[in-house]
């Protein structure tokens, strides 16, 4: 039994709408931000960085649930994605300290110099151009996804084999990253950012910028993906995901969709990654932990696996109510987190999103698809 | 060679003493201590140590301790409480002489009775002590014990004994400065020292080998043992870390083949199973405190009491999962992945709030305590007992699926879950004991762990992913996989360890898993048939 009836890809309206509600959020809390302190609808840099955090964090379960919820690809290590997009951020970062740093190196980050080495690593080559440091942020995920998934895709690995290899694969990153060796600042990573293309990152103005950028990028990324997933290559995704043989048998090429889809939603993770980067302000090795990247996975099931809109919504409420318990209840929230796996998985299969066709409907199997092109077919 | 005759004049003595029975005066031998003289008493000391007296011991035993007494009169006297006993003969004295002064003692004498000590000990009638006492001098290499090495090399018969001797002896002669004319002994010594092949002879030889007061040949000899013992060293580095790893491999095994098991039978990857393990643990620590607590003789084997204990109460704890959370997810494997995920952070944190966030320490026993050295391989018994341990659950889990009913229903509804629901076999009630016998294979695992490992809430996490890896890697529901996929793992990180690094040795590991699996997606050792599900 799939957890998913193929209806659920109608997402058209709530994509779309999810996508208009978070760049409206966005624009009131950066305004409110903008206001005077004395003013009551004032919002404090507090709140703004927490709503960018989240909101990036949607962007990763987006991604998550591109794979999960339409190619039917289970990832347990989604956030090394995420993680490489934030490095990514963070190697422009800080080549921006310049001079600020505490060994005033306009050259060497001070970590570098730290461990005494005196050039910078190939692989920082150009990090100190924007461009170029965005072109990493998309490529530098992407080009791993393509290696491991073309591997994976091709000699048939799936299910929970392949959830466990993304898992090892995210844990051997981990490993790696916490390495003096590697040039990435081993355990501390990347911190005390100054600027980005010379804007301070402590500004209100640019924090209220940031904010702004990451609900376009996420409207942005809902849309493409709602593109995405629509349509005849939405339809072959789920094919793929309900019947992978019988897709095969018909003629289709299901590793070539699923590694379509595998690298375009690393992609969308390591720009949610980047942006994450520039509000918290540090990137380090702990964002590869295997955990992580699970957690990601829960904030799709909450929300409803198949529906973008449920991932994002799953995404910021869940991460609401960790903000929330690790305030008041710091004992409690690995409770709440085990439970909310627990009678996600046990009470809600189709998650938040279900939950309300299913209240809208009370059949939800019956709700048909929006088929524009039923017929699609390939080669 | 006068000493060696002395020697043999003052062991014929003590033979006729012994047979005799009579008080024959040696006045001589003792007399020295008598004296007011530091040299002659160190040199009485001396004398008395190389004739093999058998007062000898004694005598600067009581020195030492500044128990040794003599009188103006004559007499020397060893106070041993309130009483005295007379130096030469050992007898109990009666009257002790009023005047007694203890022996006159300096730096020198203490010096000269520090190498006596050393040199009674090379003596010693017990190949242990003599063996210890030439450890200890070869590690030393104090020029001025080479003569008692020598002497005791003479009439050393222990091969073993002889060989540390040997050692000894080359030690000191090649950390002395060469003397014209002495190639030859000091190309011997080198030799000799090479059959140690220990960090100390390569101290001493890469000394030599360095130096620019010895020939050439000399010099060359030395450069050359120092690499034939980085080898060696090397070598047995190798050996040591394969050893590691068998223990290592051997927790790989008892934690995988719990969910080799759940997986092969239920198609359920377990990720709880981790806190199992660690449940296991923390059920060993609460029955050695229980033990320890109330009936206390039996603590010396709370160790085994705990295995059945954490058998029951994880096999039983995994019964209880199956029951309620489990059986509602079949057929959705990756639903139940998330599921057990969120039960292992619930145990997880159900650990911390009862047993506290740090961590226990569980009692090793002193039967377990010891280490055996293997050549340079230190084999600790703690870890030769764990691998011992999981070949014999091993064994006990194929008895179990060969010859029981239980193991035949679960290899056929791991087979073909179908056909055996409707051969009649209750598929349920197999599914529920599966899920318990692998449940109860991580507390035993766990028991394990308890033994090499910090026992923390957190132990679970860092087993979990290698567990999986051996699974995966193995091939499910495959036992022999399971030991292959675990031994080769285990083994393989820790041999790579020293030539590449710890967290290297970790990630190459799990890459090269990674690409084998590319090659074999079901694992080493796939399950094949009919009823494999694609």
């Amino acid at each position: 039994m799939n957890a998913l009836s193929p209806s659920t890809t109608k997402s058209f309206p709530g994509a779309i709408r999810m996508a208009a509600v978070a760049f409206a959020v966005t624009i009131v809390l950066a305004g409110a931000s903008l206001l005077p302190e004395a003013n009551p609808l004032h919002v404090s840099a507090f709140v703004v960085s927490l709503a960018g955090k989240y909101l990036a964090y949607a962007i990763l379960a987006l991604s998550v649930d591109l794979v999960w919820g339409f190619a039917g690809i289970l990832t347990l290590g989604h956030a090394a994605f995420f993680a490489l997009g934030g490095y990514a951020m963070g190697m422009y970062l800080m080549r921006e300290i310049g001079t600020r740093g505490v060994y005033g190196n306009p050259d060497l980050p001070d970590f570098m110099i730290f461990l005494s080495w005196k050039s910078l690593p190939w692989y920082w080559w150009g990090t100190d151009h924007f461009a170029w440091a965005m072109l990493l942020v998309l490529i530098v995920p992407g080009i791993l996804a393509g290696v491991f998934g073309w591997l994976a895709f091709r000699s048939r690995v799936s299910g929970v084999y392949l959830s466990i290899i993304t898992q090892a694969l995210t844990y051997a990153l981990m490993l790696a990253f916490f390495q003096n060796g590697l040039g990435f600042g081993g355990n501390n990573g990347l911190t005390d950012f100054k600027d980005i293309l010379g804007a301070d990152l402590h500004s209100p103005l640019t924090r209220a910028v940031l904010l702004v950028m990451t609900g376009t990028v996420l409207a942005g990324c809902l849309v493409l993906s709602r593109w995405l997933v629509s349509g005849r290559f939405g339809y072959l995704l789920v094919a793929v995901r309900d019947a992978e043989s019988r897709t095969r048998f018909l003629g289709y090429r299901p590793e070539q969709a699923k590694l379509l889809i595998w690298v375009f939603s690393a992609m969308v993770a390591g720009i949610g990654g980047a942006l994450y980067v520039t509000q918290v302000g540090i990137i380090n090795p702990g964002e590869f932990a295997p955990a992580n990247s699970i957690e990601s996975v829960i904030w799709v099931a909450v929300g409803g696996r198949g529906t973008l809109s449920g991932s994002v919504l799953g995404a910021v409420l869940v991460n609401c109510g960790k903000t929330l318990f690790t305030a008041w209840l710091p004992e409690f929230w690995l409770y709440g987190l085990g439970l909310l796996f627990l009678v996600t998985t046990l009470f809600l299969p189709q998650g938040l999103m279900g939950l309300r066709y299913h209240l809208a409907t009370k059949r939800p199997e019956e709700v048909t698809p929006e088929v524009s092109n039923p017929e699609g077919e390939e080669a | 060679m006068c000493r060696f005759s002395r020697f043999l004049w003052a062991g014929a003595v003590c033979l006729l003493l012994a047979f005799s029975g009579m008080q024959v005066a040696v006045a001589d031998e003792f007399s020295g201590l008598e004296s007011g003289q530091f040299n002659t008493i160190a040199n009485t000391v001396s004398a008395l140590v190389a004739s093999g007296n058998s007062q000898a011991g004694a005598v600067i035993d009581a020195l030492g301790k500044r128990h040794l007494f003599y009188s103006p009169a004559g007499g020397v006297f060893i106070r041993s409480g309130s009483t005295y006993v007379d130096a030469r003969t050992g007898q109990f004295v009666q009257n002790t002489p009023a005047d007694l002064k203890p022996v006159r003692m300096n730096n020198y004498v203490r010096q000269v009775l520090a190498s006596a000590n050393a040199e009674l000990e090379l003596l010693s009638p017990q190949d242990a002590v003599r063996l210890k006492a030439a450890t200890q001098m070869y590690a030393q290499h104090n020029p001025v014990m080479l003569p008692a090495i020598n002497h005791a090399l003479a009439l050393e018969k222990n091969s073993r004994v002889r060989l540390k001797l040997e050692q000894a002896s080359a030690a000191i002669v090649l950390a002395q400065p060469m003397k014209t004319g002495d190639e030859a002994s000091r190309l011997a010594a080198v030799k000799a020292l090479g059959s140690a092949a220990d960090l100390e002879a390569r101290g001493v030889l890469s000394a030599v080998a360095m130096s620019d007061h010895e020939t050439a040949e000399v010099r060359k000899a030395a450069a050359d043992t120092v690499s034939s013992i980085d080898l060696k060293q090397r070598l047995w580095s190798i050996l040591q870390n394969a050893f590691y790893g068998l223990s290592y491999g051997s927790v790989l095994l008892l934690a995988a083949t719990g969910l080799a098991i759940t997986f092969g039978v239920m198609g359920v990857i377990n990720m709880a199973h981790g806190e199992l393990m660690m449940i296991g643990a923390y059920t060993t620590w609460m029955v050695q405190q229980g033990i320890r607590a109330t009936v206390l003789w039996l603590e010396p084997v709370s160790l085994l009491v705990a295995i059945p204990v954490a058998f029951c109460v994880c096999g039983l704890l995994g019964i209880l999962i199956e029951r309620g959370l489990i059986r509602f997810l079949y057929g959705r494997p990756l639903e139940t992945l998330l599921a057990t995920w969120g039960l292992s952070l619930i145990l997880q944190q159900a650990i911390r709030s009862i047993f506290g966030p740090t961590n226990i320490a569980v009692v090793t026993p002193a039967w377990l305590s010891g280490s055996w050295m293997l050549g340079s391989v230190d084999i600790t018994l703690n870890r030769l007992a764990i691998f011992v341990f999981a070949f014999l659950v091993l064994a006990a889990l194929m008895l179990i699926m060969r010859k029981t009913s239980l193991g035949l229903e679960m290899r056929a509804v791991t087979q073909n879950r179908r056909m055996a629901a409707l051969m009649g076999i209750r598929t349920p009630r197999v599914d529920a004991l599966a899920f318990g016998l692998g449940a109860g294979l991580a507390g035993l695992a766990g028991v394990a762990v308890s033994q090499i490992d910090n026992v923390s809430p957190n132990l679970g996490q860092s087993y979990i992913i290698d567990s999986f890896m051996v699974v995966v890697f193995g091939g499910v529901g495959n036992l022999w996989g399971t030991l292959a996929a675990a031994m080769t793992l285990g083994m393989g990180g820790k041999i790579l360890e020293p030539t590449i690094g710890a967290v290297s040795a970790k990630i190459s590991i799990l890459v090269l898993v990674i690409l084998y699996i590319q090659r074999h997606p079901r694992g080493m050792f796939p399950v094949r048939g009919r009823g494999v599900e694609s």
